[in-house]
């Protein structure tokens, strides 16, 4: 088995895969903390679809899915943020614009003429397919999205657990909330490209969900959540190579072992903090 | 400061409305410098749009706003402000510390990795509130009081001129209360400068308050405690009966509603409007 995965890391295609995953997990791995934090499950998850509409169309047109992914995500990001400007509005315009999306891409893929392999592969990943052109694109969305959050990252923390203060103190709150979105927009296109549309919350939402049971520090918990994307993703893709299942099988599993394994071990690191609440206040007390 | 004398904030008959409603009108008052003033009202009042307007973030229908002598602006750091008590999520990825901290830098535009200067004023900023013993646990599992008592450290932390208080006493015990009351007003004095207070009730503020502005209907008083908060004064306020008892030194406002005759209401509940201020006059009285 590990002579099998020596083997195949000699091709182009595993080192292209290992490549892009790499990528891919890290920026994975920073925006879920935010996505998780934020609330937006399932913003990301119209995104995903709705990259799946735009990938359908570029399929139809005979050009890049990866490109088509990315304008799909894009212009949706743009129009659930222009549509969406309160937060009790967000849901409800995600929804409605997720639904016509989807709509459109049942559309292109009636219209397409042959089998859609292309399309499959938009739904459940195949990081093993990425070409050298791919890899390249991915990696300088994945740089100019890593610049755009770092440009935001402290605004963008404190618009996000205190946007109150935040309005108050002259953060541009609603900027940062379009911004954002479509920073979630280019790594759901680079995301897509390891686990598929459809699995596309194991690592948005998981590796941001799995390091907040272990910390409350924000610089250490955006390290556990590039950590365990990182994890997930490469070792996804060697236990592909050695046991010849999709990457996605591992990915998701990786991600969800590693979850529940901070559930676990949360409660001991976190502290039981409600119930003692009484002891701490009365030492608090002066 | 040369300009200790004039009014750190002041109002020249200023009125605030939404597109088919007039909150108040023609509102003329100043507030000294290093005065502790409550403003006071029932809900729907427009309290929180006045400290609002002082922040920037609501523009005036009519008449002006200053701040330290000019037109308000947005994110001036001479203003610190603590919203009303309400609990951070359970799972809010911060610590009390990282709080504080986004209250310092928290509008800037990067990382923001903190200087040793910065991580001392944050320091000291914890301590001034008696929070230290928290202020590594994580946000969201600390109670109410702890909560608030971190967020005048964090509104405090940049040295402001002017604190605005929103309801920082809403949903807080009595204990809490009087400490989280003491806090602040033991900051105004002991920096001499200028606190506002938004609150519903008054009774907690009783002995540390110098002035009181009162807005219902659209109208308002100003002056001190037991000029304002008379039977005479807040029936002339309201245009209907009210009556203002002294039990124990606690004032208790009780009122007249339209629909069920007379309601005692509880003390820290000020009657509601009776009228939509919609196309009343607004009335200064003196």
């Amino acid at each position: 088995m590990i002579d099998q995965v020596v083997r195949l890391l000699g091709y182009d295609f595993a080192q292209n895969a290992l490549v892009a995953g790499v990528v891919i997990a890290i920026v994975a791995g920073i925006v879920s903390r935010f996505v998780v934090a934020r609330n937006m499950s399932f913003a990301v998850h119209a995104l995903s679809e709705l990259g799946f509409t735009g990938a359908a169309g570029a399929i139809l047109l005979g050009v890049s899915p990866v490109a088509g992914l990315l304008v799909g995500t894009t212009v949706s990001a743009l129009l659930i943020g222009w549509l969406g400007v309160r937060v009790r509005e967000r849901d409800t315009v995600v929804g409605v614009v997720m639904a016509f999306g989807l709509g459109l891409g049942v559309l292109f893929l009636t219209l397409y003429p042959r089998y859609a392999t292309a399309a499959f592969a938009i739904l459940f990943g195949t990081i093993t397919g990425v070409s050298r052109g791919d890899v390249v694109l991915l990696v300088a969305v994945a740089i100019a999205t890593l610049v755009a959050l770092a440009f935001v990252y402290r605004p963008l923390t404190f618009a996000t657990v205190d946007p109150e203060v935040a309005e108050a103190r002259g953060v541009p709150v609603r900027l940062l909330g379009v911004v954002f979105l479509l920073i979630m927009a280019a790594a759901v296109a680079e995301a897509v490209q390891v686990v598929g549309v459809l699995l596309i919350l194991t690592l948005l939402i998981t590796p941001g969900a799995t390091a907040e049971r272990i910390t409350a520090a924000p610089s250490r918990a955006i390290a556990c959540s590039v950590a365990i994307a990182l994890f997930s993703v490469v070792g996804g893709i060697f236990l592909s190579l050695a046991i010849n299942l999709p990457v996605s099988v591992f990915v998701t599993s990786l991600s969800f072992g590693l979850y529940l394994l901070a559930r676990l071990a949360g409660r001991r690191l976190m502290g039981g903090r409600r119930d003692s609440d009484e002891g701490v206040q009365a030492a608090a007390g002066t | 400061m040369a300009d200790d004398e004039a009014p750190v904030v002041r109002f020249v008959d200023a009125t605030l409305g939404y597109t088919d409603q007039i909150v108040w009108r023609g509102l003329s008052v100043d507030f000294p410098a290093g005065a502790f003033v409550a403003i006071l009202g029932p809900n729907g009042s427009g309290k929180t749009s006045l400290l609002r307007a002082i922040l920037g973030l609501t523009p005036m229908q009519a008449g002006r706003v200053e701040v330290f002598g000019a037109p308000p602006r947005r994110g001036n750091p001479a203003i610190g402000y603590v919203p009303q008590a309400q609990a951070f999520d359970r799972d809010v990825p911060l610590r009390g510390r990282d709080l504080v901290g986004l209250g310092l830098d928290g509008y800037r535009w990067g990382f923001g990795r903190q200087s040793s200067t910065a991580c001392r004023q944050v320091e000291q900023a914890i301590a001034s509130a008696g929070a230290e013993r928290y202020a590594d646990a994580p946000l969201g599992r600390l109670s109410g009081g702890e909560q608030q008592r971190l967020r005048i450290a964090q509104a405090l932390v940049g040295d402001p001129r002017l604190l605005l208080c929103d309801e920082p006493l809403a949903h807080l015990d009595l204990r809490y209360q009087r400490e989280i009351t003491e806090l602040i007003a033991a900051w105004g004095r002991g920096t001499g400068r200028t606190v506002l207070f938004v609150t519903h009730d008054v009774n907690p503020i009783l002995d540390v308050v110098d002035r009181v502005l009162f807005v219902v209907n659209g109208r308002w008083a100003t002056g001190t405690v037991h000029e304002v908060l008379t039977t005479e004064q807040l029936t002339k306020l309201y245009g209907s009966h009210v009556d203002v008892l002294d039990v124990h030194g606690r004032l208790i406002v009780v009122g007249e509603t339209l629909d069920a005759g007379f309601e005692v209401e509880e003390a820290h509940h000020l009657p509601a409007i009776d009228v939509p201020p919609h196309g009343r006059d607004a009335k200064a009285l003196p």
